[in-house]
């Protein structure tokens, strides 16, 4: 027998789980809402993710020639990859995801040590690092298919429509939807139906009444990156996420509480309102946070490793969200809150080390 | 029902229990050929008494303890000693072992067994008969159990617990003997308790073993001592002395302490019935119940197993293999170890032989730590094996015995859950020898 059983060092079994079958599932999970985005944007974007996905792959075997370490079936190139592209405009000029995705896998990956050893989440630095130096390309939107427009493009997502709507008006602006509304950014069919029915079957009885645009977002029937506008679908991918227990409560919980309590809190004061008066359904449901939530605060290589520490940074990710979305001269928060709070995962992994079995804990036995 | 655990970390193991535990154990064929390890516990081995040639009777002494921290050996069958070879263990330490080829009359087998009355015996006594008839920890650990049972001068048992949880997967051995022998191991245990005097005994059994629950609560019902039956939360590893004195006494037993610190002591089921049989009848430990199982394993079952058979016969005797094992491992799969000679003999310890396929294996490649935090959410004790890990990696022994090396109790959580496959256990390990060697303090 002795050439044909393994001999190995206990535990003799594993769990099902494996570096390569947790970043694949998260791969898996963010097709839909990516789908979603090549379905209302077109095909081009589709063309987008691809190149961002072939330029990581790509450099993660270049970058594994020079190492003599070949890493491509763990997945983690083609999610970083992936994450690279979803965070694209449909719009964008080819080379700046390829650049972003080589940036992402060759510079802030692999010079680290690669998989695992990156202090940075490497999917966010390299969308920073390209839409700092293309801010006009990174910043050029298309409108869905899905919405009742003739004009193709538009200069502004959701968030830099309401962006733009605070620095010119003066006084009480109404939150968030009506300077939407004032600014004559149309609503799709299915919000119009969606928003009565709730209204007149579910709300109504209740004694509130949910104004329209919010199902669009909700949906994914607004301009923004290509895979960050389907809240839900991005939300259906999570759910399978949880259930395998790939990613965790603790992050995700923690951003999502500590983002939506700081604008709940004073995200009304900058609309003219006073404290409370936060639209927190709006800013959950635009920009990148859901893909922020779900798909990038909670990468494990770039978060702390106790459950303790994972709070602390998720609220401290969430806090850092809010602030530059609120006060910051960008209207997006996410990429910017989660690469800041990388800076401090060391910190809190040494805060929050688990307290060991037996000791220094006074002895029960003279309780 | 309150279910008792312990707090801090501990996995959902695959349990795979199903293949054996509702199988009767069965006697195991008598081996033709006994090979049977001089050490077979912690401690110094056992002096060899006999040589080539001569004739030994079933249970005779043929191993003497050297010291006290060492245990008797006996001859499980009758025979002629045919041969005194050096083999290696499961664990890869090299032994002397006896070779018995079996020949002439059982004293034992199939005879009723004379019964003592264990009552009239004083404490030193019943520590005298433990010793004598080499009984050892069966669980796994094979410490000697009148080393455990010695109480040092001014300490006292408060809690006696039986240890009954069987948390590793796959094994049943100790399920199946206290559903089948519950009279004699109760009667075990007031033999232990009259040793030690506690001031509560208890029982812990994990809530899958529901049959063994009911069993004892209503035997331990009609005793006049008073033993506690407690329900535990299936959570792996509960066996371990020191999570199962957590989850029924609430008592942590300090880092680099035993549990007679703080006035506990854990005795595993295996080794109080052997305790009963070694004090009642005068067996000494020359049998023991071994689970057979795995995907590979054609019938596995559960089987009354004389010490030194080798385990290619007890495959054999469930059929042998349905395919080509990827590991087969002596013990559970959590704390086992793999072995690869069908020679290798069942010992003290060996609580099962398991023959694992590929599939129930789930082996997958080897990849850089992703930081995930499984094995720091894994750890019972609240370490980091992942740090200590890199630690050891980087010769930074010192670093890793402050943060806790040392009390690493191997339990496997880690390495199971790590999705990356890094040998966590094995670092720890190769670290813990590192740091003994350099004499790094504790």
């Amino acid at each position: 027998m002795s050439d044909q059983v393994a001999i190995t060092s206990s535990p003799q079994y594993h769990d099902r789980q494996s570096t390569a079958r947790i970043m694949w599932s998260v791969t898996a999970c963010l097709v839909p809402a990516t789908a979603w985005g090549v379905y209302v944007f077109g095909v081009r974007a589709l063309w987008v993710v691809l190149a961002s996905i072939a330029a990581a792959v790509l450099a993660e075997y270049l970058m594994g020639l020079v190492f003599r370490r070949f890493t491509l079936a763990d997945g983690s190139a083609v999610l970083t990859g992936l994450l690279v592209g979803m965070n694209m405009p449909p719009a964008v000029p080819f080379f700046i995801p390829v650049i972003g995705s080589f940036f992402a896998i060759a510079v802030v990956k692999w010079t680290f040590g690669g998989l695992g050893s990156n202090w940075m989440n490497p999917a966010l630095a390299g969308r920073v690092f390209v839409f700092f130096s293309w801010t006009g390309e990174m910043t050029t939107w298309t409108m869905p298919q899905t919405l009742p427009v003739t004009d193709a493009f538009s200069s502004a997502t959701y968030l830099g429509v309401v962006k733009t709507g605070l620095t010119e008006s003066t006084g009480a602006t109404g939150g968030p939807l009506a300077l939407l509304q004032q600014s004559g950014f149309p609503n799709s069919r299915l919000d119009t139906v969606v928003t009565d029915w709730l209204n007149s079957t579910i709300l109504e009885p209740l004694g509130i009444s949910l104004p329209f645009g919010y199902v669009d977002p909700f949906v994914g029937n607004i301009p923004g990156s290509i895979g960050e506008i389907s809240a839900l679908l991005l939300m259906v991918g999570a759910i399978y996420l949880f259930a395998r227990r790939i990613i965790t409560w603790e992050i995700p919980a923690a951003y999502f509480l500590s983002f939506g309590l700081m604008t709940w809190i004073f995200g009304g004061l900058i609309h003219g309102g006073g404290a409370f008066t936060g639209d927190v359904l709006f800013h959950v449901l635009s920009g990148g946070f859901m893909l922020a939530t779900f798909y990038m605060v909670t990468d494990m290589s770039t978060s702390p490793v106790t459950r303790r520490g994972m709070l602390i940074y998720g609220a401290g990710a969430g806090f850092l969200t809010f602030l530059i979305r609120t006060y910051g001269s960008f209207p997006e928060g996410a990429s910017l809150a989660i690469i800041l709070m990388n800076v401090f995962v060391p910190l809190i992994d040494r805060a929050t080390r688990p307290s060991r079995f037996g000791v220094n804990k006074p002895k029960e036995a003279e309780a | 029902m309150r279910k008792l655990t312990f707090p801090l970390g501990g996995i959902h193991p695959v349990e795979r229990k199903d293949a054996t535990r509702n199988k009767p154990s069965a006697n195991a064929i008598i081996p033709s050929r006994c090979i049977v390890p001089l050490q077979q516990h912690i401690g110094a081995p056992a002096e060899l008494l006999v040589e080539e040639g001569d004739q030994v009777g079933e249970g005779m002494l043929i191993g003497k303890a050297q010291g006290f921290v060492s245990a008797n050996v006996h001859a499980p069958v009758p025979g002629t000693v045919t041969e005194i070879k050096s083999i290696y263990l499961p664990s890869g330490v090299r032994s002397d072992a006896v070779v018995i080829e079996l020949e002439g009359e059982f004293e034992r087998l199939g005879k009723e067994q004379k019964k003592s009355d264990w009552k009239r015996l004083g404490g030193k006594k019943i520590l005298e008969e433990i010793q004598e008839h080499g009984i050892v920890g069966m669980g796994g650990a094979t410490f000697p159990t009148h080393v455990k049972f010695s109480l040092p001068k001014g300490r006292r048992c408060e809690y006696l617990i039986l240890n009954g949880t069987e948390c590793e997967p796959y094994l049943s051995s100790d399920h199946r003997l206290m559903v089948e022998r519950t009279d004699e191991l109760l009667e075990g245990l007031q033999i232990v308790a009259k040793l030690l005097k506690p001031d509560h005994i208890t029982i812990g059994i994990e809530t899958n073993k529901p049959d063994a629950i009911e069993i004892l609560q209503k035997a331990v019902a009609k005793l006049e001592t008073k033993i506690r039956v407690a329900p535990l939360k299936i959570k792996y590893p509960q066996g371990d002395e020191k999570q199962l004195i957590k989850a029924i006494a609430g008592r942590e037993v300090p880092s680099g302490g035993l549990p007679l610190d703080i006035d506990c002591v854990v005795a595993n089921a295996g080794t109080v019935h052997a305790i009963y049989e070694a004090v009642v009848t005068g067996r000494p430990l020359i049998d023991r119940l071994v689970t057979v199982s795995g995907g590979a394993i054609r019938q596995p079952g559960n089987f009354k197993v004389r010490i030194g058979t080798p385990i290619g016969e007890l495959i054999g005797e469930c059929g042998g293999f349905s395919e080509i094992p990827a590991k087969i491992v002596s013990g559970g799969p959590m704390m086992g170890q793999t072995i690869y000679d069908m020679d290798t003999p069942v010992t003290k310890g060996t609580s099962g032989i398991l023959a694992l396929t590929e599939r129930e294996v789930n082996a997958s490649p080897r990849t850089a730590c992703i930081n995930c935090g499984r094995c720091v959410d894994a750890c019972p004790i609240g370490l980091e094996p992942t740090r200590l890990f890199k630690a050891v990696d980087h010769f930074e022994y010192a670093e890793a015995v402050a943060d806790g090396l040392m009390d690493c109790r191997e339990c496997g959580s880690c390495g199971y859950v790590c999705p990356a496959r890094i040998p966590l256990v094995q670092g720890i390990r190769v670290g813990k020898l590192m740091a003994r060697k350099k004499k790094v303090p504790a």
